[in-house]
């Protein structure tokens, strides 16, 4: 193990945010405010409660999940495309680093900052609502496993992408939909059936029931399923990753 | 000298049918300076970037320091740094910053004082805190360098260490080379520029068209190569050559004030003695002489075209 090089390469990505500081953790931070003043206090004043709880603290989970979904994707994807855009890539392929730990390297530096990212938009949540966590440690399990699988996502896009508008497509054409779908501002229970089971072919909906079930003991699939369906999203992106290495594809040639 | 680098009818191909490399095999001996020439698109970089491990192999054996680069890539990597063609640099970090992660992704510990050396022994010290955006091409070249340098490698490729790079810093660079086969670093380059080639190498490869069409000693390549030119500046203008130096196979130039004769170095004879008695038979005198030995450059260029030739026929 190559501790060294994934040492290098982790703080090397973790240096990036700190230069790009506004971008990586103010601009999400700020946006989610708004996302609390909007739904939170204005619309969800008039929205008594979902599920026995007050809708500005229903969505906190779901609004956590959204960014922690998007950024874990940003960071992971920009991570590794920006090399191959400038050519330093050529530099971690010649290096004596396996594919494990390249991929330790860059996707950890980008699920520890989606991570930071989530827990600190947690605390402002606090600000704007009174919050309780009633499984702590399982929250930090649902969110660990999310940024972990989101960033190993943003890995493949990262690195399937060759151009700057490809980048971007996944995250805006499928990844916020899914999100904005996926149960971040209403109970999918709240749907009529059709639409329910619809909605239980997204996969973001297990990802925020099973967060949202941490906190509040509320869930609309049970959580064994959530757990079980977000280390399915995630072998099959270990698997998609694997098959990347094994096969240069995008990389090397 | 043992060999450090072997390479075993290597061949390399894209999509599925451009041969970019064809069936190469070539050894590298250990603390030699070795210049690969060839045209453009001659399959330098794909030879140099599949050492290196950063395209793959189709086909074909390749060992560095004995390791196998594909089941036994760790060790082979670690000895090799790689100055390539392009300036590839992270823009916004600093080159003190940029040289020490170079340092990491190769396995080696910290080592402050390592990099410093590197970074003075390429005059680069004082921009160590500078954003690479900052520098100029030359300097950025040079911060290149330092990467490769910076995790004390055994093997240096220089994929054109010195294109686009004025002529002092040339020579400059040439120095440091020299300064680091001196301790005990092989190296490898290639290079446009043909003296680069005659002024550094210990060896020459050529390749053309993704096969290797010779490798000699630079010495012995320009001895066995090596044609001198004789040219003669004549008193009179003369309409023709005159029949009975024929067997010369003279050429006249500059519109009949000018012969050129070619001739052998390695040759005991070199026919200068009775060309100049049967040019004074013939009555013809000339004002001046002059002789020319053919660079690295006239071999290279007449290699190239013979191999052309036989790739056409």
């Amino acid at each position: 193990m190559n501790f060294e090089a994934v040492r290098a390469i982790y703080l090397f990505e973790m240096a990036r945010t700190w230069r790009t500081l506004l971008q990586s953790i103010v601009s999400p931070v700020v946006s989610t405010s708004l996302y609390f003043v909007v739904f939170g206090a204005a619309i969800g004043s008039r929205i008594t409660s979902v599920e026995g709880v007050s809708y500005g603290t229903f969505i906190v989970p779901g609004l956590v999940m959204l960014s922690v979904l998007t950024q874990s994707i940003a960071n992971a994807s920009f991570g590794i495309y920006f090399p191959k855009f400038v050519g330093t890539i050529y530099e971690i392929l010649s290096a004596p680093i396996s594919y494990f730990e390249i991929v330790l390297g860059y996707v950890g530096a980008a699920a520890t900052k989606s991570i930071v990212l989530g827990l600190i938009i947690l605390a402002t949540a606090g600000l704007f609502v009174p919050l309780q966590i009633h499984h702590p440690w399982w929250m930090l399990t649902f969110l660990v496993l999310t940024a972990v699988t989101f960033s190993l996502f943003g890995f493949i896009i990262g690195i399937w992408a060759d151009g700057f508008e490809k980048l971007q497509m996944i995250p805006m054409l499928v990844v916020t939909p899914l999100t904005f779908l996926g149960g971040s501002f209403y109970s999918v229970n709240m749907l009529p059936s059709g639409w329910r089971t619809i909605t239980l072919l997204n996969p973001v909906v297990y990802l925020i029931s099973g967060f949202r079930w941490s906190f509040y003991e509320i869930a609309d699939v049970s959580v064994a399923l959530s757990l079980g369906m977000t280390t399915a999203f995630l072998v099959i992106c270990m698997i998609v990753v694997w098959w990347i290495f094994k096969t240069g594809y995008r990389i090397k040639n | 000298m043992s060999s450090i680098i072997s390479i075993q009818n290597l061949s390399k191909t894209f999509g599925s049918s451009f041969k970019a490399l064809n069936d190469i095999s070539l050894d590298i001996q250990r603390g030699e300076i070795f210049a690969l020439l060839g045209p453009n698109g001659a399959g330098k970089t794909t030879l140099i970037s599949i050492i290196c491990g950063i395209a793959n192999i189709s086909q074909g054996r390749i060992t560095v320091g004995g390791h196998d680069i594909n089941s036994d890539y760790r060790a082979a990597r670690s000895l090799i740094g790689l100055v390539p063609q392009e300036l590839h640099t992270d823009a916004f970090e600093t080159v003190w910053a940029t040289v020490s992660f170079s340092r990491g992704l190769f396995g080696k510990p910290r080592n402050p004082a390592h990099i410093e050396k590197v970074l003075k022994d390429l005059s680069l010290w004082d921009k160590k805190d500078n954003k690479i955006i900052t520098l100029s091409g030359g300097m950025k070249r040079r911060v290149m360098i330092a990467k490769a340098l910076s995790h004390e490698p055994q093997i240096l490729f220089l994929d054109e260490p010195t294109a686009g790079v004025d002529v002092e810093l040339r020579k400059g660079m040439w120095e440091v080379v020299r300064s680091l086969q001196a301790s005990g670093v092989t190296i490898i380059l290639t290079t446009h520029y043909i003296e680069e080639a005659e002024e550094m190498a210990d060896r020459i490869g050529v390749i053309n068209k993704g096969e290797i069409i010779l490798v000699e000693d630079k010495a012995t390549l320009m001895e066995k190569l090596g044609r001198k030119r004789l040219k003669l500046h004549l008193q009179g203008k003369i309409d023709a050559i005159p029949p009975q130096l024929a067997p010369y196979k003279l050429e006249l130039s500059d519109g009949g004030c000018e012969l050129t004769y070619d001739y052998d170095t390695k040759g005991e004879r070199t026919g200068i003695t009775s060309l100049l008695s049967d040019l004074r038979n013939a009555g013809i005198r000339f004002s001046d002489l002059d002789t020319m030995q053919s660079s690295l450059e006239d071999i290279f260029v007449s290699l190239v075209r013979t191999s052309a030739a036989e790739h056409t026929r």
